[in-house]
């Protein structure tokens, strides 16, 4: 039987144990997930269907309940749009991470297949501030003379 | 990565397959297809030093590219 409202959960309870032993041995400081999202109860605007918010809001809060290290922040994008645009979110799901991590990440979709692995990677290094960079990149990146926005496009596999 | 160890840096991953729009604006046809600052492209995945030098190079003032072909 589902949860309330009908939905099953999206993690099996095999794949909720080993992502929480995970996080208990990886994460080191918190990190908050600020998810920019189409709410479910709110009423439907035509043309604006966001076709996998609810999955995303469903997998982000299982993913928060594995951690006590993991914050999850739900707003919506209609209803914040100031904020949104602060953050520099455009498309919806998108999440924002904050951790310990010293620039900007975001994910924008519903992170699936190798992606979710890279991402629970990702939690990891961000709750750290450390990544696996050599020491050259990283002295080359502190020398940045301008900031640099990167966009990397993926696909679920 | 970086951006998690830059400030100099935000890092977007996109899902492209919910987001057709992006896909056909950035001419997505291949996965990675990495856009720095909206002017280098890279398809496919990179060493870690090729990255780092082509986030190095879209940095870089456009006149700067220029620089030596007078």
């Amino acid at each position: 039987m589902g949860k309330e409202g009908g939905i099953m959960p999206l993690l099996s309870a095999r794949d909720q144990d080993y992502l929480r032993k995970r996080f208990a041995e990886e994460l080191v400081d918190p990190v908050t997930i600020t998810l920019y999202t189409q709410r479910l109860a709110q009423l439907q605007l035509p043309g604006y269907e966001c076709a996998t918010c609810r999955e995303a809001n469903e997998l982000y809060s299982e993913l928060a309940q594995l951690s006590e290290k993991l914050k999850l922040e739900v707003v919506d994008f209609l209803q914040a749009q100031a904020e949104a645009r602060t953050a520099g979110v455009t498309d919806i799901p998108t999440a924002v991470f904050s951790g310990k991590n010293a620039g900007t990440v975001r994910y924008v979709g519903l992170p699936a297949g190798y992606e979710f692995a890279v991402l629970i990677e990702d939690l990891a290094d961000l709750s750290r501030g450390t990544t696996r960079l050599t020491p050259l990149s990283r002295e080359t990146l502190a020398k940045l003379p301008a900031p640099a926005h990167i966009k990397v496009f993926v696909t679920p596999t | 990565m970086m951006a998690i160890e830059s400030e100099k840096v935000t890092a977007d991953v996109i899902e492209v397959a919910e987001f057709p729009h992006l896909a056909q604006r950035y001419q997505v046809y291949a996965v990675p297809t990495i856009v720095i600052n909206e002017r280098l492209r890279l398809e496919g995945a990179r060493p870690e030093e090729a990255f780092v030098a082509a986030v190095e190079a879209a940095v870089r003032p456009p006149e700067a590219d220029h620089a030596g072909q007078r």
